[in-house]
């Protein structure tokens, strides 16, 4: 018999099982349940089908309004509404515009996902936790709806595909890259159903923010989920925020891997996915000469402090370029905070960028930043689908917060050593 | 139960944005939903589909967010099942939990626009009735059958909690 890895450890924990093994169906245990805005309205409805009074347990269920507010219009506002109402009647964990940001930059920094645990969360992009060591993977609102009234939710074992990264990376190459590099590789269905397990010295270097940041793309590649180890770097975010104990799971020696991967990482510049799939990645000295009209810069992908640092970095005492919008979004009240504490704040404004409050806005073609027809857009979020910003005829190009903030100075897509050297 | 109607041919990756923009998630209501199904990817599948026709793609289905408003919409547009070679993984769980049969079946990319299909759900038969083939979907796994034939993810969670309330 073979060992197990990460994710199967946790899967049979929560499923009353000593092992379980990929393609297996379980009944399994979850600790969090999470919906948003424009999920939690059609979740509520089923919800409301089954016929139970309240939710199994009130302290693990949370909803933030995010992706259409401040809300953007009356239907949106009437589907925050109908959440708050339900939140409030049922005593769920909820955070008001003003007091929370974006779920998945949110979720972590309240210590309410914690390593080794079960979450469930109708948003694709729910995967992100795995940056913690915990089981985070996205369904939709019937599934969260029969996950808020049981606590418990059926699932097929995903397969585990090993990524090794090697070497030391480059300057200006962040979680970001690494991630979009591995789905340029291995396509948008490269990791369709399978847990997707980071390990190797470069993702040991790697800081939390970057972690957060590839763990959330492992849906770009289809899976399932995207899993890390912990290490000192997680106990040390984890220590003023954790508030219930957690188990770390390791995965065994002899765990069976579907796939191993391995990339040098010394090897890899800043990617850029050009439209229409983020598996359309050039190297940044590939990209040639492209226009843009937009800089977004934030998201439950790259709207973390360490992503901010980073484009501050790069806009300290320089110019947007006078024909780009560029479109700043921390993503969350906290790291909003910590901008200002830094003087981030000032650097985006001075240099002629609009500081957003924390929203999805823009990145799903909400608000706060959609593209017109034929505009095209430089942005740190996940999806470059047509139409994903705006208009189908607008283009949407992904990199990491420095080439995105480089852009925005240059009025094309380039890097800081352009600019900074 | 045999599904009859006109194949709507799309190629890989169909994102969940090509099959409802976000600009529509401020609605949940399926009806209008529908009047949007498919708008990103082709504008003139609404002026096309009629009831019981048939969506055939090739990989990777509905990849992307984890939006139920799409297969809600693909459903309240009229469509009875969409076949593909592969399907995202929350596309075909939320498609299940609402009632709408997907077929996975590797040769979905021979089958053509316009053809006429009939499909038996039991068995997974798909017949072009236009190219006189037949094709074979994969088989649903034993419990995705149990929760299909209970009629979807409500009832069978309501079932269960009766069940235990019961013991």
């Amino acid at each position: 018999m073979t060992g197990s890895t990460i994710s199967e450890k946790i899967l049979a924990a929560h499923s009353g099982k000593d092992k379980v093994s990929p393609g297996e169906f379980l009944n399994v245990r979850v600790d969090l349940v999470m919906a948003n805005d424009i999920t939690a309205p059609i979740a509520i409805r089923e919800f409301e089908r089954i016929g139970v009074k309240s939710v199994f347990d009130p302290k693990r269920v949370v909803m933030v309004p995010d992706h259409f507010v401040p809300n953007k219009d009356i239907p949106s506002a009437e589907q925050a509404k109908l959440m708050r109402e339900f939140a409030w009647e049922q005593g769920v964990i909820y955070f008001e515009v003003g007091s929370g940001g974006i779920e998945h930059v949110l979720l972590p920094e309240k210590g309410l996902v914690l390593p080794g645990e079960v979450v469930v969360g109708a948003d694709s992009h729910t995967c992100t936790y795995g940056a913690l060591g915990a089981f985070a993977t996205g369904m939709g609102s019937t599934d969260i709806a029969c996950a808020m009234a049981t606590g418990e939710i059926w699932m097929k074992v995903p397969p585990t595909i090993k990524l090794v990264y090697h070497g030391r990376a480059k300057k200006w190459v962040s979680g970001k890259d690494l991630i979009l590099y591995t789905i340029g590789n291995i396509g948008v269905d490269g990791a369709l159903y399978a847990t997707m397990e980071f390990c190797g010295e470069a993702i040991d270097a790697l800081s939390m923010d970057s972690r957060f940041t590839m763990a959330n793309m492992a849906v770009e590649a289809g899976a399932k989920a995207g899993i890390f180890r912990i290490d000192n770097k997680t106990r040390a975010y984890l220590k003023e925020r954790a508030r219930r104990p957690y188990q770390a799971y390791e995965p065994d020696e002899d765990a069976h891997y579907e796939k191993i991967i391995e990339y040098d990482v010394s090897q890899i510049e800043p990617q850029v996915a050009f439209p229409h799939l983020p598996s359309n990645t050039k190297p940044i000295s590939d990209v040639g000469e492209v226009r843009i009209d937009q800089a977004v810069i934030g998201s439950c992908t790259n709207g973390r402090i360490d992503d901010l640092q980073t484009a501050a970095d790069v806009l300290k005492w320089m110019k947007v370029h006078p024909e780009v919008r560029c479109i700043v979004i921390p993503g969350s009240q906290e790291v909003y905070l910590e901008a200002l504490r830094r003087g981030l704040i000032e650097i985006f404004v001075r240099a002629g960028a609009v500081v957003s409050p924390p929203t999805c806005g823009p990145c799903l073609g909400g608000h706060m930043g959609v593209l017109g027809d034929g505009e095209r857009a430089i942005s740190t979020t996940n999806r470059n689908f047509v139409g994903r910003m705006g208009s189908p005829d607008s283009e949407v190009y992904l990199s990491n917060p420095a080439i995105a903030a480089a852009s925005a100075i240059l009025g094309r897509i380039g890097s800081p050593e352009e600019i900074v050297g | 139960m045999n599904l009859k109607g006109k194949v709507h041919k799309y190629g890989a990756n169909v994102d969940t944005d090509a099959i409802i923009p976000a600009r529509y998630l401020n609605i949940s209501e399926p009806g209008e939903l529908s009047k949007h199904c498919m708008e990103g990817i082709d504008g003139e599948f609404l002026k096309r589909v009629k009831p019981g026709d048939i969506i055939v793609a090739t990989t990777n289905f509905g990849c992307g967010s984890s939006r139920e408003h799409a297969p809600i919409a693909i459903k309240a547009a009229g469509i009875s099942c969409v076949i593909a070679q592969s399907f995202a993984r929350i596309f075909f769980r939320n498609a299940i939990n609402i009632g709408l049969p997907l077929l996975e079946c590797a040769q979905a990319n021979e089958i053509e626009q316009d053809d006429e299909l009939e499909v038996a759900l039991e068995n997974g038969e798909i017949s072009d009735i236009t190219r006189n083939k037949v094709f074979k979907a994969e088989p649903y796994p034993d419990f995705m059958l149990q929760l299909i034939s209970t009629g979807g993810l409500i009832e069978y969670t309501r079932k269960n909690i009766e069940a235990r309330g019961s013991q």
